[in-house]
């Protein structure tokens, strides 16, 4: 693979982020702060206020006589299919019709000449609501079977009777919040009229060509139709993966009525009741293990609230099943997982996408075993590690061949002294009654590839101009994860040319069709394949003219630093470009990769759903307070791989700002919705995402340096984007243990997720043996 | 003598708005009305940070920093009358990055970039007034800055690093200018309706207008109000402004005690409360972030009567009393009094709060408080509980116990204190107290914590009080100290 380092911006060097100028200037432009086209016209939906009702009437006279509308639209507007359900299943309506499923859901939008009319009049609807049984706790779902779809297992072996056989068992369940994106960006979208109809639709969507496809269904229209441009997202994480096309539809519903331009930035709090989160599950598990700690047999029993519809649930919460193992070998494993619906917000991708639920399970069962036999937690997950006779084969029955959850466990326990600073927390302890400390080492292997199968495809599009310069696209969106920074390392790698060389252009669907969501971690090795394809193409193209200029073999033409030397001659890459053009030689080329060796039998859950695996470790140190529950991460220590590294200094940012997530996500994250389904904590003054001082104070965090993929993915690097948030376990893990240190005794504590100061203290007065 | 036009400086260049809409926010005046959309509407509601903007205040006085971070989100336009402003597109210099955007830049500071913007100011403010570069130091200047990419960690780093950077022209504090009081009455012409707005310059020209305007809104920082229009899409016909009244932001130390004006800001009276006893400074420390703390004050955090404001608790129980004034007249209450019921408190049409005179713990006396709440940083108390305790020959002699969270209004627990009174201070006796918790209070129960937990919780306070941990083990002065 070429990797040209005498260029400024190759791949494997730290740059910075490509827009990160415009950030700290204020230049980068969202949505919002596209300039005003004229005759915009300004969004506001109207909300549901219940979580399950039929609408009787629907009174929107005050609406549309407010000062400033222009059109209010509802159900009945949509020409064609009142539904943007990403899978086909028909049940996320743009607007609600004749029903409510939850509180929060869009029932109507106003279109006005100012937001302030927009919001105004969008307060005056009258809807008379007739109540309808509502579901909203995961438990009411349990007992009325809401079931999405039928349960899903995958098992090996015999579970029940090994756990049987076994010398030990033991039982247990861990409660999972779920989880608000809180992209600082709201959820945007604008549309523009075109001719013959058509609508150019700015979106802050991780997935333009679903927006696109949605809003041309929706609009009798077809793909031709419309055009979905995004230059970057102020913030994703899966939240836009989906979500977005809800609100993309809607300003293309009021672009295509009125033929005005049309913007939606949803408000904040509008944004997180209208707009899905993490699911939160309940996992059960039963476990048969020896004197070591090591698993004979496990069943776990995963339930999972999906919300209102179906959405992205099927493939979420198979990933859940995915994780159950995380690095450890199943021997005899059975898993049973429940997707129920629920009159509650429909739940989405994030970060992970059910790959951290799936391994909480199994990282509490570790825990567990190791206060049952008294032994420490490591020794336990060490035991468990795959590797050895036999121990490769997930319970998906794929082979685990790159397996290095071992030695970075080791590296990272010798480097941050596991051991010495086990005994001093347990000094610590023994010398303070009411505050403990608790110390966890948890690994992480995360599968890589999208598990249907068919989105791990990616185009891309380079057009070299007969001045030198390179115009780059491609089918991924950035959303700050530093995507398109990598990809043009990766192209200006293969020109061997300085990186200010390459303009980085907004995704657009005219440019490169039929791609799959930014989404999956899988952002640079599909893009930045298909990048690099059609770079080379050119590449071959030029390398061949110089070759017949210079009178040589076209693999015997070196592109290096700018420069491309080709027996005797030696042009400036601008020269030879030039040249080439003059030739009448095509400059311009698409891209495309398919990722390879792949498949799956989602009937049987058995195949090689995952191209390889990505791996981390993490040992978080806290403290709690007995007395309030409060706690803190005092230190924590990473080792992450990445493979050889597109670019350290962006996966670096990843591994950090993935972990603090994981960290806010099992800590003080917290969704709270009342009695009538409603959520309470729908903005920053009562969702607590974690704040600059909530960081550990100390951080260390260093990318493995042996690193490498063993399957030929871009430059060898691998994956960063979700695997390192599911370092953040080593948190829980450690309040778990200081928990435990309260009780003195065998017992893991019964801690719910997220720890806040309630859950913990909760968790300490249960395990005194104290009601709560 | 009144005006009817806001006159600032913006990024350098003297603007005036004539009579604009007085509730109309600094953020969208910024991106509207001038197309300067690098401050960027992240919840509109004073919590992210994302539309921060730097205030310069010409009439500082020697020894306050001039350059404040704000809120743009939740700042009413005219607020900003006299102050020079600053937002993120006036730092760079011809091309030129300012310090602290090159160094966020070179430590990967920005990933979406989305909240960018709001961290460049925050720093710009710190850097300007040449504060310190410290971990904590840090964590409190940004705290009120919400990223969800990059950990903080980068952008730390950045911090530390943005006094290496050469200095570049910094546009300067203007000269301070005398101007009549601000008065506006603006005609709404999408909603309809007038809306008036003053801006006092004298605590006796306040007194006047309050008897003319017994239905106004006080203004007095804004960090609640702001949400009433961006949130609660309340009309607000008539404002008077606190913010310009000479004097009555003062805080005078006193031979007995601090007595502070309601206009302080809890950023200038963190220090002073800090010196009454440290906690009290750890818990200004803990109260909004410094956005928030630059704009709020204490007098509308006690005159708005939260049950879950955070100055009342401390102060109930070191006996402060608040100072009421209508027209010429003013009378003295405890504070406790202050709060009737939920949403009501003994403020009489066209009376305001003045001040609130915080007497000084005795030596003899034991005082702790403590907050606590889902995040430590810019959160609001889930409970907030302040003891304090006199002792004579080991016998409680006075006793002072006060709770937020507990109850609709901050309230002190007069079963607990009698428990208390004229017994040995011993865990006996706490226990006995703690038991009597459930007979003073009936909690709050919702999304910050359950009823359950804030009486376990209000009973553990009072122990850990008696155990004598001055300083929570959790707070930085433990972590580093």
């Amino acid at each position: 693979m070429d990797n040209c380092t005498a260029i400024k911006g190759g791949a494997a060097q730290s740059i910075p982020h490509d827009s990160a100028a415009k950030h700290v200037t204020g230049q980068a432009r969202y949505i919002d702060d596209l300039p005003h086209p004229p005759g915009l016209l300004h969004l506001q939906p109207g909300l549901s206020s219940r979580a399950h009702a039929r609408i009787k009437t629907l009174d929107l006279a005050a609406v549309r006589a407010a000062p400033g509308v222009v059109c209010v639209l509802t159900a009945k507007d949509i020409p064609g299919t009142n539904d943007v359900s990403p899978t086909g299943t028909g049940d996320d309506p743009v607007f609600a019709d004749g029903e409510v499923v939850y509180a929060g859901q869009a029932v109507f939008a106003v279109a006005a000449e100012t937001l302030a009319q927009a919001r105004h009049a969008a307060s005056l609807a009258v809807i008379a609501y007739e109540d309808l049984p509502a579901i909203l706790t995961l438990d009411e779902a349990l007992a009325a079977e809401t079931d999405l779809e039928p349960p899903q297992i995958m098992a090996r072996g015999d579970a029940d009777a090994a756990i049987k056989r076994a010398p030990h068992r033991i039982s247990g369940r861990v409660h999972i919040g779920g989880q608000e994106h809180f992209y600082l960006e709201g959820q945007a979208a604008q549309c523009l009229p075109g001719e013959d109809g058509d609508l150019i639709v700015h979106s802050s969507t991780q997935h333009p060509s679903e927006v696109q496809s949605l809003i041309a269904h929706m609009l009798n229209k077809t793909a031709k139709d419309v055009t979905v441009q995004v230059r970057r997202m102020g913030g994703g994480f899966g939240g836009k993966e989906t979500q977005a096309a809800g609100i993309a539809a809607m300003v293309a519903l009021a672009c295509h009525k009125t033929g005005r331009p049309a913007r939606l930035v949803l408000d904040r709090d509008d944004d997180m009741v209208l707009t899905g989160k993490r699911h939160d599950f309940v996992i059960g598990y039963e476990a048969g293990f020896d004197d070591a700690g090591r698993l004979a047999g496990v069943v776990f029993e995963q339930a999972a609230r999906c919300g209102a519809s179906m959405d992205l649930s099927a493939a979420i919460n198979d990933r859940a099943m995915f994780h159950a193992d995380n690095a450890y070998y199943l021997p005899n494993v059975f898993i049973r997982s429940r997707r129920l619906r629920t009159n509650t917000v429909s739940n989405t991708a994030f970060r992970g996408f059910g790959g951290p639920q799936g391994m909480m399970g199994i990282e509490h069962l570790m825990d567990a075993i190791a206060r049952h036999l008294g032994k420490d937690p490591l020794s336990v997950r060490r035991a468990n590690l795959y590797g050895g006779d036999g121990r490769d084969v997930t319970p998906y029955g794929q082979r685990v061949t790159d397996n290095i959850a071992p030695e970075l466990m080791a590296e990272l326990a010798e480097r941050a002294d596991y051991a010495g600073r086990r005994e001093a927390i347990a000094t610590f302890n023994a010398q303070n009654e009411h505050v403990k400390r608790g110390l966890a080492l948890t690994p992480v292997k995360f599968g890589i590839s999208f598990t249907t199968g068919f989105l791990n495809q990616a185009g891309a599009l380079v057009h070299v101009y007969a001045d030198g310069s390179v115009h780059l696209n491609h089918g991924g969106t950035e959303m700050g994860q530093g995507l398109f920074t990598k990809v043009a390392q990766v192209v200006a790698s293969v020109f061997c040319i300085d990186l200010s060389h390459i303009k980085i252009t907004a995704t657009d669907t005219g440019k490169v069709p039929n791609t799959s969501a930014t989404a999956a971690s899988s952002g640079s090795d599909l893009n930045g394949m298909a990048a690099y394809n059609a770079a080379r193409t050119i590449r071959g193209r030029l390398a061949e003219f110089a070759a017949r200029e210079a009178g040589c073999d076209a693999k015997d033409v070196v592109f290096t630093a700018g420069r491309v030397l080709a027996g005797r001659r030696d042009w400036s890459f601008a020269e030879l470009v030039r040249a080439a053009y003059l030739a009448r030689i095509s400059l311009s080329s698409t891209g495309f990769y398919a990722t390879p060796d792949i498949h799956y039998d989602r009937e049987a859950h058995q195949g090689r759903p995952f191209y390889y695996f990505a791996y981390g470790a993490a040992l978080s140190e806290v403290e709690v307070d007995g007395l309030t529950g409060e706690s803190r991460v005092r230190r924590v220590d990473i080792l992450h791989d990445v493979g050889k590294s597109l670019n350290p200094a962006i996966d670096l940012g990843q591994i950090e700002g993935g972990f603090v997530q994981g960290m806010g996500w099992l800590t003080s994250e917290e969704l709270v919705y009342d009695a009538g389904g409603h959520l309470r904590t729908h903005a920053p003054s009562t969702y607590k995402i974690p704040a600059c001082g909530d960081r550990p104070a100390v951080f260390n965090v260093r990318i493995f340096a042996r690193g490498e993929n063993t399957e030929p993915t871009i430059h060898r690097s691998k994956a960063v984007g979700e695997p390192p948030l599911m370092l953040a376990i080593s948190v829980f893990s450690a309040i778990g243990d200081a928990i435990a240190s309260f009780g003195g005794g065998r017992t893991w504590p019964d801690l719910h997720a997220p720890a806040t100061p309630e859950n913990i203290l909760r968790a300490i007065t249960l395990l005194k043996g104290e009601s709560w | 003598m009144t005006r009817d036009t806001v006159q600032f400086w913006l990024n350098g260049e003297a603007v005036s708005v004539h009579n604009p809409d007085p509730v109309q926010t600094v953020l969208n005046w910024l991106r509207q009305e001038r197309a300067l959309t690098g401050s960027k509407e992240g919840c509109a509601e004073g919590d992210c940070g994302a539309c921060t903007i730097v205030v310069g205040d010409p009439e500082a006085p020697e020894g306050v920093p001039p350059w404040r971070a704000i809120n743009a989100c939740i700042a009413f336009l005219p607020t900003l009358d006299g102050k020079a402003v600053m937002t993120v597109e006036g730092l760079a210099r011809s091309g030129e990055l300012h310090p602290v955007q090159r160094a966020l830049v070179a430590h990967h500071g920005s990933q979406c970039g989305f909240c960018t913007p709001g961290f460049v100011m925050s720093l710009y403010a710190h850097y300007r007034n040449g504060g310190a570069l410290d971990d904590d130091t840090l964590n409190d200047v940004l705290a009120g800055n919400l990223c969800r990419c990059t950990g903080y960690a980068p952008i730390i780093r950045a911090a530390k690093a943005m006094k290496d950077y050469p200095p570049i022209e910094e546009i300067p504090l203007p000269r301070p200018e005398r101007a009549p009081m601000l008065a506006l009455d603006h005609a709404d012409p999408a909603r309809g309706g007038r809306r008036r707005y003053f801006a006092p310059r004298t605590v006796d020209d306040l007194a006047r207008l309050c008897l003319q305007h017994k239905s106004a809104v006080l203004l007095s920082g804004g960090t609640d109000v702001g949400l009433w229009v961006t949130k609660q899409h309340r009309d607000l016909p008539v404002l008077i402004d606190t913010g310009r009244v000479a004097g009555l932001a003062a805080i005078e130390r006193r031979r007995d005690g601090l007595h502070i004006g309601a206009g302080a800001r809890y950023a200038d009276a963190g220090a002073a409360l800090g010196t009454l006893h440290p906690m009290l400074g750890e818990l200004l420390r803990r109260i909004g972030s410094v956005q928030v703390r630059n704009a709020g004050t204490i007098g509308g955090n006690i005159a708005n009567g939260s049950p879950i404001g955070d100055m009342p608790p401390p102060l109930i129980a070191l006996g402060a009393q608040l100072i009421l004034r209508k027209g010429g007249v003013r009378r003295r209450i405890p504070l406790e009094a202050f709060f009737l019921a939920y949403g009501k408190q003994d403020r009489a049409p066209g009376e305001f709060v003045e001040a609130v005179f915080v007497p000084a713990p005795g030596p003899d006396t034991r005082f702790a408080v403590y907050k606590v709440s889902k995040r430590f940083d810019q959160d609001i108390s889930a409970l907030c509980g302040a003891f304090a305790v006199t002792l004579k020959d080991g016998a409680v002699a006075t006793t002072r116990l006060a709770y937020g969270g507990m109850a609709a209004v901050p309230k002190r627990a007069e079963r607990a204190e009698a428990a208390l009174m004229g017994q040995t201070w011993d865990e006996a006796a706490v226990r006995r107290a703690m038991q009597a918790l459930k007979e003073d209070f009936t909690p709050l129960d919702d999304m910050r914590a359950s009823a359950a937990y804030r009486m376990t919780c209000a009973q553990n306070l009072l122990y850990k009080f008696w155990l004598g941990e001055q300083a929570p083990y959790l707070a930085r002065q433990v972590r580093h100290g």
